[in-house]
């Protein structure tokens, strides 16, 4: 199996206070991993590991068998469509060409190779007929799927999202993680999710992060230990149950 | 007729020209650079820039040089000193940029009150004084358009990428931090170019006014720079047409009519949307 992620024995602080200890993971290729936890726990740390946007203090962290930095371009990202400004003025289809960019793309002009790309990256995610809508004026849900596009525009091999289903109705939620499942058949993803009882279903991992981290096969998350030791104490444990 | 009186003023005066060529030249820039600080969001550091710049003409003036030469190279050094300072120390930014603001313009003072011979209006820098643009002055003037016209063309899609998502473009490998501060730079040439129209303290509503209502109804950014330099041009001519009809100091006229076109283009949005809204739910 090729490996696509490895952190072996990451450590990581921001200004001596500890976010990740002994972070030991390994994803490999057709994973379908969610990254679970409280808030304050490190998964969008881990996230920003993984991408390179940190490094870690102690500890190695591998995409692809190099330092992210070198492999950038393979890897696609998703944030959450909350961060964005409503106002922005850009279309649909350009924020989606936005995953073509290159240090050389200079000029206004768009070439025919990257509006290619783009347009079936919007036909992948079903949102081809909003190309020339402004992306602020989309739902929630539609956002979500613009920047999945884009991420998904540079052929990715590593698909990394950040709660993609944050802030969106749970009918949408369920679309989007059907459209996660399917392009899990030609890429791995990891998945940062708040919720983890409706995730397991889809996934074939789950990672619980909160400092440490400990992987489970989805199929065993069922038991409240997992859920216990996740989210240390019976308060969140309370309040996840009703949705298992 | 006060019109006709004033379209042969226009005519008779070089001066009068110059101000009118100086009004176009400045939305140029305006248009451009201010469509980049509204939607980045940076305002604040924009106005650092501009009153940090009074320190560079002050010492421009004392040594006998154009003050506008001294304003470049104060605001380039400024942007790329507070770009650095955004992108290293993020948590200190807001007191430096408060350092930067008032330590310029205290050099920009000091230098002027110890130039010997004739003192020149402090107010002159504070407001503008589109009326005292000379010839030499348009030629620099139109150099930076050039100079900022192009970087926008060369980088639109750089720059757009990293106003937008600067995560997203750094994952594509695109250099965000120097980007930034090319950014800033074209931005404080801008401010240089604004500040000639309507001096340092009112730069900034003339930067983020014009763009901003722009911004209510455009898809793209060049669009929105196209329709912020009309609003620019619109606002320049008439409060220069108006301050010269009531004998009323220009730049602080300009501004005036700037924001009052911003106030109506909110109501007008407003307005628009509700009635969109209304015909939404009169259909069955």
């Amino acid at each position: 199996m090729q490996k696509i992620v490895s952190l072996d024995q990451v450590y990581f602080a921001y200004d001596q206070r500890p976010v990740l200890e002994e972070i030991n993971l390994e994803v490999v290729k057709g994973d379908f991993l969610a990254v679970v936890g409280p808030n304050g726990g490190g998964k969008t740390t881990l996230l920003r590991l993984i991408l390179g946007y940190l490094a870690p203090v102690s500890g190695s962290v591998k995409v692809l068998g190099q330092v992210p930095r070198n492999v950038r371009s393979r890897i696609g990202y998703v944030p959450q469509h909350s961060e964005f400004a409503r106002d922005f003025p850009v279309t649909v289809e350009d924020v989606v060409l936005m995953g073509r960019i290159k240090p050389g793309s200079l000029f206004p002009r768009r070439r025919a190779a990257d509006l290619e790309a783009a347009a079936q990256a919007m036909q992948a995610v079903g949102i081809l007929e909003l190309a020339k809508r402004r992306f602020g004026t989309l739902s929630g849900g539609q956002k979500q799927r613009a920047l999945i596009a884009r991420a998904l525009s540079s052929n990715p091999l590593l698909l990394l999202l950040d709660e993609p289903t944050a802030s969106v109705d749970s009918r949408v939620e369920k679309d989007i993680y059907d459209l996660l499942r399917d392009l899990n058949k030609r890429m791995t993803i990891i998945m940062v999710s708040h919720d983890l009882g409706f995730v397991s279903s889809y996934v074939n991992k789950v990672a619980c992060v909160n400092k440490r981290l400990k992987i489970h096969p989805a199929h065993q998350i069922t038991s409240e230990d997992i859920i216990n030791e996740a989210y240390d104490g019976a308060m969140h444990s309370l309040q996840h149950e009703c949705r298992l | 007729m006060m019109m006709t009186d004033f379209l042969v003023t226009i005519c008779q005066h070089a001066f009068m020209q110059n101000a009118f060529y100086a009004g176009l030249l400045a939305s140029v820039a305006c248009g451009m650079a201010g469509t980049y600080v509204v939607v980045k969001r940076i305002s604040y550091i924009s106005g650092g820039i501009a009153h940090a710049v009074l320190g560079g003409m002050g010492i421009a003036y004392y040594l006998g040089l154009n003050p506008l030469l001294g304003a470049v190279v104060f605001a380039l050094c400024s942007a790329v000193l507070l770009g650095l300072v955004s992108i290293k120390a993020k948590q200190h930014e807001d007191t430096i940029i408060g350092a930067l603001w008032a330590v310029g313009m205290a050099i920009g003072v000091i230098f002027i009150s110890i130039t010997p011979g004739y003192k020149v209006d402090l107010t002159s820098f504070l407001f503008g004084n589109i009326l005292l643009v000379s010839t030499k002055d348009l030629a620099i003037l139109c150099g930076l358009d050039l100079l900022i016209l192009l970087l926008v063309l060369v980088f639109y899609r750089q720059f757009q990428a990293i106003c937008f998502d600067e995560d997203y473009a750094r994952l594509r490998g695109i250099p965000v931090e120097v980007l930034y501060i090319l950014l800033l730079c074209l931005i404080a040439l801008t401010v240089v170019i604004l500040i000639q129209i309507v001096g340092l303290i009112l730069v900034i509503a003339l930067l983020t006014l014009p763009a901003s209502i722009a911004g209510l109804g455009s898809k793209k950014l060049g669009s929105m720079m196209a329709l912020a330099f009309l609003c620019s041009l619109f606002f320049t001519v008439s409060g220069l047409i108006l301050a010269y009809l009531k004998n009323l100091p220009a730049g602080a006229m300009i501004i005036i009519l700037a924001g009052i076109g911003y106030l109506l283009a909110l109501g007008l949005k407003r307005a628009v949307t509700l009635m969109v809204k209304k015909k939404a739910l009169k259909l069955p």
